[in-house]
């Protein structure tokens, strides 16, 4: 092929970045919400904003996770897990000691249950769905070891300062999450850590031969999924006021969907943060919509499947 | 008539033409050579006959009638089957079911599998080709890669196909294999079957071929029959310059030594292995496949680890036991499964290229994006990477530029001192060979010790300066270059018993 002589070097241009999908998706999120937007009074309202906003934080955070591990050809099921025990010790360890003390133990606790499933993964060479099936079921039954009912945060500034705190009309926690999304994207695209995982979701034996460090990348990136999932919980229990035994089952389903449908590929090699983004925010949208029209919620989860169905036709590889 | 004939198709990809204007027409039991470099249009023409995608203008001929091939149960239909180079096989399946895929016999009901029937007929096929020793019931895991790619010739044949199309058949296979292969070559040629023979190595289709086309830039140049055609004439076609000074200048200026192996051994793999590598030297290290070169060389670096023996570099133990340690320690290695684990395939240029060495572009673990692009920039403009795109996915390159892509990652690693290069030019085109020589040559005098493994004679005999020939995991000779003869090397290698006039060491 003569015309490889091309020097076509140019830096990609903003639209070529996103794919026919992307766009698609975007398209029939606009209309959704201009739908939303014409047929009820209450969706474009600043009620229903900071609504939206405060919801999208615990899936959008678990999202972010999830794609860090999915990225390197891996899943992370025990995120719903963590989320609740990391919700459990925010909460009853502030008995013992000041809610400050308090969130940043239950943090730390995800980012070790985080690092010893990417341990376990990387050292032995387990499969990260049977791993983390394990330490999804032990999680949660320690879970209810530590307490099998609901805790109520003893320090009213715990809700007070976070989950029911604002900064203007925003919502404390929608702003603790937007400044995680640039991390995690500057993570995923500027540190050595993720250039390496994503190459590692690629071909793991080729990064190995080049003399990479696949043990420590990996457990990074299983650490920092721990790390959010547990970002996540505390918000969520400071936000509601409660702490229960029983939350989280089934969010990582919703927090996989949102990567699928941001473009992420099980498997590894795929993903962008801002896609995940538009992933957990489609998906809170047609939540929202559809509980404005007081949908049944068996609906909802219907249509939800539908949607990541679409998601990943409209973004399967044609030969 | 003509058998096949291809008259005028060509074909582009989003505006670039991969095929021009390609013709040529094959009497039935004919076998034919299709020559050429990477890019010249041989696997478009092969996706066409495999029916995989259609010309855009032209027509494929079987028997004189235009045939529309437009997808692989047509090319089936046609009698048509390809061997490809990149294994298809399903690791986790038996032998029988492999090569029967699709077609497992049935007994009492259309559903159920007659496994004893499915297992005879996969011997027979084994057998008839020579390979009884091949278990049907065996999981393809568990043979080697050389019984694999008979595994995958078998289940070309079992559809006793009209048409064949072999595609770099004897890359993994050792000489008697390759013997087999041609004796059956020869036999479906005899009955009948059209063979299309593609392949890097001249001397093979001087053995096997019939009559050659040579493609060069999406058209073919050159057709005729094996005897008009001699080498210097193919390769000019081909590279469209004359062979020439392919391989640069040896030089006998050698330094301190870099690499001691002494004494190593690695059970089921090679025993008692002792050799040294100085400062600007090239070792070659030739041996058949499964002679034990790869693994040797791979403890080298890491990558496998030895049961008894010593490695040592600059003088210091050196028993690396990993990648990571070996790499950093000073010492690299290009592997010969370059879509394996050589490359991320779906990673860019960029990614690929600064995969093993991030220190220099990173600190406290954050990438400076401006570094890493300027390194990288100047390390493919320096190898003539095309396209010279680094945010271009490698699998979107030919497979010449794929090793460049491989050996930049390696050239941007600071305090290499030792290069292990393991088959560098494994499907990859001539005018890129001839520069991975010289590269390869410019390393060694910068300084580095270069350790060269190759199945390609041409190759080890041009570039090294001493020859260690590996058999069964031994050293069987060391040669120095004035004792290179062809058919000594290979007697070495193969354990024949070697010619008297030559001057080499026997260990």
């Amino acid at each position: 092929m003569t015309e490889a002589v091309s020097t076509s070097r140019s830096r990609p241009t903003f639209a070529s970045r996103f794919s026919r999908a992307d766009i698609l998706f975007g398209l029939a999120v606009l209309i959704l919400v201009a739908f939303a937007a014409s047929a009820s009074d209450a969706f474009l309202t600043e009620r229903n904003f900071v609504n939206v906003s405060r919801q999208i934080v615990t899936n959008g955070l678990l999202s972010l996770g999830m794609l860090i591990v999915i990225r390197t050809g891996g899943i992370d099921l025990s995120v719903g897990s963590v989320l609740a025990l990391a919700g459990l010790l925010a909460t009853g360890l502030q008995t013992n000691m000041h809610f400050s003390l308090a969130i940043p133990v239950a943090l730390a606790m995800g980012l070790c249950l985080g690092v010893v499933n990417g341990w376990l993964i990387a050292r032995f060479d387990l499969q990260p769905f049977i791993v983390t099936l394990a330490t999804m079921g032990s999680l949660r039954g320690l879970t209810y070891v530590y307490s099998d009912t609901p805790l109520y945060p003893k320090d009213e500034l715990f809700r007070g300062l976070i989950g029911g705190a604002f900064i203007g009309p925003v919502p404390v926690t929608f702003i603790v999450f937007a400044l995680v999304v640039p991390i995690v994207w500057f993570y995923l695209n500027h540190t050595v850590s993720g250039r390496a995982a994503f190459a590692l979701g690629v071909n793991k034996e080729a990064v190995r031969l080049a003399g990479v460090d696949v043990r420590r990348h990996l457990i990074l990136a299983y650490g920092a999924c721990g790390l959010l999932a547990a970002l996540a919980g505390v918000l969520l229990s400071s936000r509601v006021g409660i702490a229960q035994p029983s939350v989280g089952a089934g969010y990582e389903l919703d927090a996989i969907a949102a990567v699928v449908i941001g473009g992420g590929l099980l498997g590894g090699g795929g993903g962008t943060a801002i896609g995940v983004l538009g992933g957990v925010l489609a998906l809170a949208v047609v939540d929202n919509v559809l509980n404005l029209f007081n949908v049944d919620s068996y609906y909802q989860q219907l249509l939800k499947g539908l949607i990541i169905l679409a998601a990943v036709l409209a973004r399967r590889k044609r030969a | 008539m003509p058998h096949l004939a291809i008259s005028r198709i060509a074909k582009s990809y989003d505006g670039n033409p991969a095929i021009r204007d390609i013709s040529f027409a094959v009497e039935p039991g004919r076998v034919l050579a299709l020559c050429g470099e990477n890019g010249a249009g041989k696997s478009t023409l092969m996706k066409m006959l495999a029916g995989a995608t259609l010309p855009d203008s032209g027509d494929i001929l079987l028997d004189g009638r235009p045939a529309r091939i437009s997808s692989p149960a047509d090319a089936m239909a046609h009698g048509i089957c390809t061997v490809y180079q990149e294994l298809s096989l399903l690791p986790h399946l038996s032998v029988a079911e492999n090569i029967l895929l699709g077609r497992l016999p049935t007994r009492w009901a259309s559903f159920i599998v007659d496994w004893r029937k499915a297992e005879r007929i996969a011997g027979q096929v084994l057998a008839g080709f020579g390979f009884p020793d091949i278990d049907p019931t065996a999981l393809v895991s568990s043979l080697s890669v050389a019984q694999q790619q008979i595994v995958e010739i078998g289940k070309a044949l079992v559809t006793e196909p009209r048409i064949l199309i072999l595609d770099e058949p004897t890359a993994v296979l050792s000489g008697a294999e390759t013997e087999k292969l041609f004796a059956k070559v020869r036999a479906l040629a005899a009955g009948g079957t059209t063979i299309l023979y593609i392949s890097h190595r001249l001397e093979e289709i001087y053995a096997i071929t019939d009559e050659i086309v040579v493609l060069k830039d999406g058209q073919s140049v050159l057709a005729g029959s094996i005897a008009e055609l001699d080498q210097d004439r193919l390769i000019h076609a081909m590279v469209g310059r004359p062979l020439a000074a392919i391989f640069p200048e040896k030089t006998r200026q050698t330094g301190e030594i870099v690499l001691e192996v002494e004494k190593l051994s690695q059970a089921g793999a090679f025993a008692d292995v002792s050799f040294a590598v100085r400062a600007g030297e090239i070792l070659g290290m030739f041996g058949l496949v499964g002679s034990g070169r790869t693994e040797i060389a791979k403890v080298v670096f890491g990558a496998g680890l030895a049961d008894a023996g010593e490695v040592r570099l600059n003088g210091a133990a050196a028993n690396f036991a990993d990648p990571l340690r070996a790499v950093r320690g000073g010492v690299a290695m290009l592997t010969e499964d370059r879509k394996g684990d050589g490359l991320a395939l779906d990673c860019s240029v960029i990614d690929n290229a600064g995969l093993a060495s991030f220190s220099r572009f990173s600190r406290y673990g954050i990438i400076d994006g401006a570094e890493r692009r300027r390194l990288v920039d100047d390390k493919i403009r320096d190898l003539t990477v095309r396209p010279r795109d680094p945010a271009r996915a490698v699998r979107q390159l030919s497979g010449g530029n794929q090793q460049k892509v491989v050996i930049a990652k390696w050239l941007l690693v600071e305090g290499i001192k030792l290069f292990i290069f393991d088959e560098p030019t494994r499907g990859v085109d001539i005018a890129t060979k001839v520069q991975i020589y010289r590269m390869i040559r410019d390393l060694a005098d910068s300084g580095m010790a270069v350790l060269l493994i190759s199945s390609e004679m041409p190759e080890v005999l041009g570039l090294s300066d001493r020859l260690l020939i590996v058999r069964n995991g031994r050293i069987a000779a060391e040669l120095p270059p004035d004792a290179y003869r062809p058919e000594d090397v290979f007697a070495h290698a193969a354990g024949l018993p070697v010619g008297q006039a030559s001057g080499e060491r026997l260990h």
